[in-house]
């Protein structure tokens, strides 16, 4: 069971309390009308699934609720950062170095 | 349960006969509360306090605590605010009147939730047989509340002393929780 | 009593306290401080179970959880639980045993016929032999096989146990309690650190328990535990587990440990739960799990009788009891000559050492003379004899050629091996780290550390009493500081004697017997020979865990702890490659085999899930109401009447709401507050339809999408101020529209001012539905007008029941002029009582949802999740008319834009009529053009919804078919085992399609 730092509550808890939402900085297109439907398609259906590095949204249900950003390994299992939600991507090429990946 | 965080707001049922009562941890049924959802903006805090009658606690997971009044932290933008079950209309239309105009959202949920007082020696002990949060009093110190789980169940729960912990769930699931509680305290009885 | 293999004296069992027991119904006796093994030993028995595959006999060959061969079904409260290690149990008075996998009798067993035609059984005969005809799988093959196969029987009657779960935080968590255990628990805890101890056996101490060659701080070793555990025990922030297996190790530092509370209590107090699953989160973890012996791998190296030699020694100095009278100690290393010379201080004639080693240490050999004891070095065990029980051994001479000459035969009654030892690495694995190879102890021990533990003592690959001690205070030392940054300085015991010997052994030993027809077993639980594992690699097995997995070696309950090392050295020569390239397979969790019943802990019977109930509850139960289980609430499904059916009953239940009035609990509806500034814009980018116009006081039915455009949701929405509306949704969608609605409003709309708050508890609902539903509320409303120009269909105001604030909603999902109340939750009991009550005054009755389904169907009201599936359009569902056309955006208005959600050929929503009024479709059942469709022929859609309804006194159906909405007026077909049905397509309101009977 993962242990996952929430930002907001700023305190460790156990995965249970948390749910993920998937792949992090996907942003709904603020006009969808000018959206083509390939557009759509990219937003909808289409995720990098990395191995490796990746940033997902994670959300506290069980706790403050509140959506966060969460850097994990995906082949360790082990999170880098985490930030919340509205802050930028962090460079996860330099945290990968500084993991030593 | 004066020496208790709250001790002049959280009482325990006087109608309901006790759930659990060993020398070691008894579980008791609170009586009714008011209790609202508060979400409002830093720029709205000190006025909805003042009109509330407690300060709302902005550190994390913290709650302050007045004359029959409490305020819990709930999330950043989320305070549950507890009042006596019979000023929900004063203390409702109290913050409704001073923070008109401002952006927030003030909703009652007083019948919402039901809260247990779970006190004892082995309170700790028993909350850990459902809840994976560490009760230690450096980790979860008097006044620190938190949503959790318990087993497959969503609660609150608000440490008001050393030994002695409110924990609510919404209504439908008090049942499940207080329930698995009693059951899971059996073997306290135990020789 | 007679035990005749219990020492005259010494051992830690308590010769006061004689117990009784019996084994397959023989009453035997033993002492308190045995384990089932030992007891068995002191009375002789050796014969304790029949292998898996073929049924050879087998002993008692270890003294520890790994034991492979001694699984007994143990009796309690009537009932037997199988596949329990006998060196596991701890006698009591009464305790009762049965062997396994034997029949008619463990000394004759006709299974045994197995071993005969082993031929016909190698590795992989599973996949090789019963693959033709492909029909005598089922009827034959797979019966036999499963009778034939597998360890113990099941116990018949459900767990009468209770099983108990904790969840606990530490610093430091320390999984076993050896030497190096202990110190490391000492060094943890004297600097304040708080500290888990835990070690899988009844007593702490491990191997200290059984030395008897060495002292510490002058003192016998287990004086030392002793103390050493009293200073643990007086420590406020220590915990200590006895009997407490740590079987799981999961990221984060997060260990599972299975407590055996009762199991060894002859009556314990019902109250206390069989086991506890300890959860536990440590900041940092020390492995002192030590190390286990090695057995040699040489022909019928399985009887009864032959024993590890630590295994041997432990009976001896722990529990008193001697293996044997006259016993042959058989090693490639040091340690097992301590064995032979403690069974020969005990008055065992030792028959004879027979060392591997062309020359073992000069001191051993000098203290074997001074004890008379014959040695043989450059020698090998090439072969048994004997029936039940070992009664000689075959040695053979190791030849310079490599070839083995024959040594003569040996008599004894038992024999003790030791191949070396193997650090236990398995929690190590299970945190993800990789062993890497010493060379220097030959043997894998833990690498680099990945999660936040380190491994002390034997586990790491550490022998030797002193040098272990000193490690595993550094151990403790070490992890108090990185979990707290505290230190403390501990005056640190001394340890003399019990020095690390040198040798070991890997892989299968030479002899000179014929090599086809002897069995040298590697995995003595799976009954895997080294002939089995040089099999598989010439079939063509290349990685380890083909070959695991094609032999079963290494997969037996002990995960390989006694076989891996032997079996990836013959494997490694049969593949001609060094051992380290080979590679090691992983060591998966539970640690040794843990019941179901921890796993499932409290979540059984009454509390497998919380069960929701309404406030309605007692009323329904006190009426005879049956229940649905709808998601995790109990709903109202019928009241039956009389003896009425359920058929009978809904029939009853729909006639009399369109007929006066009905009384539904819609409790569980999902309920969510709005409220802020930006309100009616939320709802109005989340939802399909518009609310900005939407007057307070006025509901409205909304759709809800996902953005590719499929439906998910509906509900009615009331607005109550500018700046607040009282959302309902779909019982089962509740939870997933609240944290969708979070999703948007916190990840992509965070400039709104608007929150939502669930408030689905908050209120206790009643459904009033039908002609006469304003007569029956108007006495209890106080504050408004319920008139129907003041208050029409659609429309929610505040006003009191019985006193009591409430919303009050004027909608309908029947059809029939309707009311819902919502009152604080607490007063749900006084409003349905009140209701209930006067509802008879006007010959209405309550009714479930069975009722509640049919009447909206009449109407074709959709039940989102039962007539949508996740790929239904507004469009498709026929409601259109929900789209706010003129909105700029919405959650799925584009998706509905993509070209195949408006392409042809979609599956629309429709109804579909039975030629014959009686004949009632099957929901699900699929949909055609023609009336006998060939094999092959796709359905046109299926059935969504199907009843008889009372108020058409016919049967309806709604379904989703392709381009359903154009065939209106057609005539379809429903194939059925019976015969194909003709239906016609219809409209999806079957009943007073104008809307009259709603605007009263």
């Amino acid at each position: 069971m993962l242990l996952i730092y929430c930002p907001y509550c700023e305190i460790e808890r156990a995965e249970t309390e948390f749910h993920c939402g998937g792949e992090a900085h996907i942003a709904r297109p603020s006009d969808p009308e000018k959206a083509t439907d390939d557009d759509w398609v990219e937003f909808l259906y289409m995720r990098s699934n990395t191995k490796g590095i990746a940033a997902e949204r994670w959300r506290h249900i069980h706790g403050c609720g509140r959506f966060f950003n969460a850097v994990r390994d995906t082949v360790s299992d082990k999170f880098l950062t985490f930030y919340k939600a509205g802050d930028p991507r962090p460079d996860l090429e330099a945290l990968a170095r500084e993991a030593g990946k | 349960m004066s020496d208790l965080l709250a001790g002049d707001l959280i009482t325990p049922d006087a109608g309901a006969a006790p759930l659990l009562g060993l020398a070691s941890v008894s579980i008791l049924k609170a009586a009714p509360l008011t209790r609202l959802s508060l979400r409002a903006r830093a720029p709205s805090l000190k006025t909805a306090g003042l009109a509330f009658g407690s300060s709302l606690p902005t550190r994390p997971l913290t709650s302050t605590t007045a004359d029959r009044r409490a305020a819990l932290w709930m999330g950043p933008d989320e305070w549950t605010l507890l009042a006596p079950v019979e000023d929900l209309r004063a203390v409702f239309d109290g913050i409704e009147g001073k923070l008109a105009g401002e952006p927030h959202a003030l909703v009652d949920v007083s019948d919402r939730s039901e809260a247990i007082i779970v006190s004892g020696e082995k309170a700790s002990w028993l909350l850990n047989t459902g809840i994976f949060v560490d009760f230690s009093l450096e980790s979860f110190p008097v006044g620190t509340v938190t949503r959790t789980l318990f087993h497959k169940t969503p609660v609150m729960v608000w440490r008001i002393g050393p030994d002695t912990f409110v924990v609510e769930a919404w209504g439908s699931f008090m049942d499940y929780v207080s329930g698995l509680l009693v059951q899971c305290a059996q073997e306290l009885q135990a020789a | 009593m007679s035990q005749p293999f219990r020492t005259e004296k010494g051992g830690r069992i308590d010769r006061t306290a004689e117990l009784t027991f019996t084994f397959d119904g023989e009453e035997m006796h033993g002492y308190a401080g045995d384990t089932l093994a030992s007891a068995l030993l002191a009375n002789g028995v050796h014969l304790v179970g029949r292998s898996f595959k073929y049924h050879r006999p087998r002993g008692i060959l270890t003294a520890g959880s790994e034991e492979p061969n001694a699984l007994v079904g143990v009796y309690r409260n009537g009932d037997q639980t199988p596949n329990i290690r006998a060196t596991q149990v701890e006698l009591y008075q009464g305790l009762q045993v049965i062997s396994q996998n034997r029949f008619p009798s463990l000394g004759f067993d006709i299974g045994a016929v197995n071993d005969l035609l082993s031929p016909l059984f190698p590795a992989g005969f599973y996949y090789k032999t019963f693959m033709w005809p492909k029909a005598f799988w089922d009827r034959v093959y797979e019966p036999i096989i499963r009778s034939a196969a597998g360890l113990g029987k099941p116990p018949k009657n459900p767990d009468h146990d209770t099983y108990g779960n904790l969840y606990a935080h530490c610093d430091v968590l320390i999984a076993g309690s050896g030497p190096s255990g202990l110190a490391a628990a000492l060094a943890a805890a004297e600097t304040g650190a708080s500290v888990i101890l835990c070690d899988e056996q009844a007593e702490f101490g491990g191997s200290l328990l059984s030395e008897n060659s060495a002292t510490i701080d002058g003192k016998d070793p287990a004086v030392w535990v002793s103390e050493t555990v009293a200073r643990l025990e007086a420590m406020d922030n220590v915990t200590l587990l006895r009997r407490t297996t740590a079987f799981g190790y999961f990221a984060y530092n997060f260990v599972a440990l299975a407590e055996r509370v009762t199991e060894h209590l002859p009556d314990p107090d019902p109250r206390l739960p069989r086991e506890r699953l300890w959860q536990v989160r440590a900041k940092e973890v020390v492995i002192a799990a030590g190390a286990i012996e090695r057995p040699m791998v040489f022909p019928e190296n399985d009887r009864p009788g032959i024993l590890l030699a630590d295994a041997g020694r432990t009976y001896l100095n722990r529990y008193g009891v001697k293996v044997g009278h006259r016993v042959l100690v058989a090693t490639a290393c040091d340690t097992a000559w301590q064995a032979a010379f403690d069974l020969a201080d005990h008055g065992v004639d030792v028959v004879a050492i027979a060392d591997l080693r062309e020359s073992p240490p000069e001191s051993l050999v000098a203290i074997a003379a001074a004890r008379g004891i014959r040695v043989e070095t450059g020698c090998v065990v090439t072969g048994t004899l004997g029936r039940n029980r070992i009664r000689a051994a075959l040695l053979g001479r190791l030849m310079t050629s490599g070839k083995v000459a024959s040594g003569g035969q040996v008599d004894c009654d038992a024999l003790l091996m030791s191949g070396g030892w193997t650090p236990t690495v398995s929690l190590f694995s299970q945190s993800r780290g990789k062993v890497v190879w010493d060379s220097e102890a030959g043997a894998f021990v833990p690498g680099t550390s990945v999660q936040k533990e380190r491994s002390t003592g034997a586990a790491n690959g550490l022998y030797g009493l002193q040098a272990t001690l000193a490690d595993g205070y550094a151990a403790g030392e070490g992890a108090a500081r990185a979990a707290t940054g505290k230190s403390a300085t501990i005056s640190h015991s001394r340890a003399t004697g019990g020095e690390a010997g040198n040798g070991g052994i890997l892989g299968a030993l030479p002899h000179d017997r014929n090599a086809a027809r002897v069995k040298a077993f590697v995995d003595f639980q799976n009954d895997v020979t080294a002939k089995d594992v040089k099999l598989a690699v010439r079939e063509g097995m290349q990685s380890i865990e083909h070959i695991k997995r094609y032999t079963t070696t290494g997969m037996a309950t002990d995960q390989g702890r006694l076989s891996n090392m032997n079996a990836l050295q013959i494997a490694s020569g049969a593949l001609e490659k060094p051992l380290t390239d080979v590679g090691l397979t992983t060591f998966r969790q539970p640690f040794t085999p843990t019941t179901f019943g921890l796993f499932a802990g409290v979540s059984r019977g009454d509390f497998f899930d919380p069960v929701r109930k309404t406030p309605s509850h007692d009323w329904v139960v006190d009426h005879g109401g049956l229940f649905e289980d709808v998601g995790q609430w109990k709903r109202a499904w019928y009241f039956p009447k009389d003896g009425e059916d359920m058929h009978a009953a809904v029939e009853r239940e729909c006639r009399i709401v369109r007929k006066s009035v009905g009384l539904f609990d819609a409790s569980t509806l999902g309920k969510i507050e709005v409220v802020g500034p930006d309100a009616a814009e939320f709802l109005e980018r989340m939802y399909t339809n518009p609310w900005k116009k939407l007057a307070p006081g006025r509901c409205r039915y909304g759709l809800l999408l996902n953005d590719a455009g499929y439906i998910t949701d509906d509900g009615v929405i009331g607005r109550l101020a500018d700046d607040r509306f009282h959302v309902t949704t779909t019982t089962g969608g509740a939870p997933s529209v609240f944290a969708t609605m979070e999703d948007y409003l916190q990840t992509e709309w965070p400039d709104l001012d608007v929150w939502i708050t669930s408030t689905t508890d908050q209120y206790a609902v009643a459904a009033i539905q039908g002609p006469k539903a304003r007569e029956v509320i108007a006495p209890f409303i106080e504050g408004i007008d319920l008139s129907a120009e003041a208050l029409p269909h659609m429309s929610v105001r505040e006003a009191t029941f019985c006193g009591i604030p409430c919303r009050l909603f004027r909608i309908s999902f029947t059809g029939e002029l309707g009311f819902e109340i919502n009152v604080p939750r607490r007063h749900g009991k006084m409003m349905w009582d009140t209701l209930a009550g006067e509802i008879e005054k006007h010959d209405g009755t309550a009714y479930g949802t069975e009722a509640m389904h049919v009447l909206r169907a009449e109407k074709g009201y959709i039940i989102v999740g039962q007539d949508t599936d996740g790929t239904v359009t507004p469009q498709d569902a026929g409601m259109s008319w929900a789209i706010g056309k003129k909105k700029f955006d919405f959650v799925g208005k584009r998706g509905l834009e993509r070209p195949d959600l408006k392409a042809e050929n979609r599956k629309q929503l429709v109804g579909l009529l039975t030629r014959d009024p009686k004949v009632k479709l099957e929901e699900g059942a699929q949909v055609t053009r023609l009336e006998q469709p060939p094999i092959g022929t796709p359905a046109e859609g299926h059935v969504t919804s199907s009843y008889f309804s009372p108020a058409l006194e016919r049967t309806i159906a709604l379904a989703v078919v392709k381009n359903g909405h154009a065939l209106v007026g057609q005539t379809l077909y429903v194939p059925m085992p019976e015969g194909s049905i003709p239906v016609e397509v219809t409209g999806t309101v079957f009943y007073d399609k104008e809307g009259a009977r709603l605007n009263v």
